[in-house]
């Protein structure tokens, strides 16, 4: 097998892309991917602010590692969220991965600050625990954006991870969340601009994008993951792939050029819809934001958003 | 040759060389969904394995979404 670029050995075959890398080749194939995506969607600038989110996982540490090489200032943001040695470890090579390279990391516990960790959040909110966990990342997302005066704040999700999730809408023809998928959420009022960088990216490219350039990344899974839905609808779609190579990248991709025009309206009907929690600040179509409700019910404190001074 | 399986983590021994495809059929593992790594290196579907070599066979899909 050899380089489609140089005709040196190669170590990856993408069959999506009927393409075959050299370990620099692929490096520098996956950068252009993002720069594309970056362009595509007008995700941000050079002058930009950029947050990371990160989870010690592949693709969060790569995401952040390519933005760096391309010259953007992106600093990272660890949530603690108290499930046990997993967040330990986790967080370690988020930790391991900064310091390695002179980043600045942010770092929240979920107890500390808190007052509860997912485990036992979603058990009092009696919400099943991917639930709680996204609800309590995407909650100090916007806070330490905020408070820290970042323009953009970039997750990891990758072109598997965005055509589960739209496999999942679908299936239960979910409006308001189709109206919502995008690899851009806009600013607003409590929100900073959400940006995902990688959907021109598939999982198998991340994860050997960290092997190729000695990213060093938490192999376990989340104990609290196996089994959910998000899951199936992976495996599902690497049925479909595995005869069809390209056949998620069309699904997603010809979603955003064509599909998702016609859920528009719903997507304005929500947005209008929102106005600020009364005890956080944050947005919420309800005087108070499921995240207060759940650190209430798990005896915790909610922490008000404070945004940060403008910069001159 | 020594494969290294995870989640769950497991170790499957084979006497003889074989290709990576070979290896991923035997064990029923779609080429899609793994990385194979030998010596630290990424390893594609069409290379020969010793039979002394020792091999991790890494699994790309993630269960959660940041």
């Amino acid at each position: 097998m050899k380089c489609r670029v140089c005709r040196g050995p190669a170590v990856i075959d993408l069959k999506r892309h009927n393409a075959n890398f050299c370990g620099e080749h692929f490096l520098r194939f996956c950068n252009t991917q993002v720069e594309k995506a970056i362009g595509e969607y007008d995700m941000f600038a050079k002058e930009d602010k950029i947050l990371v989110a990160v989870s010690g996982g592949k693709d969060s540490l790569a995401v952040w590692a390519i933005l760096v090489e391309l010259g953007f200032q992106a600093d990272g943001l660890y949530i603690g969220l108290g499930i046990a040695d997993y967040s330990d470890i986790s967080g370690q090579y988020a930790v391991d991965f900064a310091e390695k390279r002179g980043l600045k990391l942010h770092v929240v516990d979920l107890v500390e600050e808190y007052g509860y960790d997912v485990p036992n959040g979603s058990k009092a909110a009696k919400r099943v625990p991917c639930s709680a966990c996204g609800m309590s990342k995407r909650h100090i997302f916007d806070r330490v954006a905020l408070e820290h005066g970042y323009d953009v704040l970039v997750t990891g999700h990758n072109l598997d991870d965005e055509a589960a999730v739209l496999f999942g809408n679908v299936l239960h023809w979910q409006t308001d969340y189709l109206a919502r998928q995008h690899p851009v959420l806009p600013e607003r009022d409590g929100m900073p601009r959400k940006v995902k960088p990688l959907v021109r990216l598939d999982e198998r490219e991340m994860a050997a994008y960290c092997v190729v350039s000695g990213i060093d990344y938490m192999l376990d899974e989340c104990p609290m993951s196996a089994g959910n839905s998000h899951l199936r609808y992976k495996d599902a779609l690497n049925l479909v792939e595995q005869n069809s190579p390209g056949t998620k990248q069309a699904f997603f991709h010809k979603f955003l050029s064509q599909g998702a025009p016609f859920f528009a309206d719903a997507g304005e009907e929500a947005r209008a819809e929102l106005g600020a929690c009364a005890t956080c600040g944050g947005p919420t179509p309800n005087d108070v934001c499921a995240f207060c409700r759940l650190v209430e019910r798990a005896g915790g404190q909610p922490v008000k958003l404070t945004r940060a001074p403008a910069r001159s | 040759m020594i494969v290294e399986l995870r989640n769950p983590t497991r170790t499957v021994e084979f006497d003889e060389a074989m290709s990576v495809a070979k290896l991923l059929n035997r064990l029923k593992v779609d080429r899609g969904s793994v990385l194979v790594i030998c010596d630290g290196t990424l390893v594609p579907y069409d290379s020969k394995l010793a039979a002394d070599a020792v091999v991790e066979i890494r699994n790309v899909i993630s269960g959660g979404a940041t």
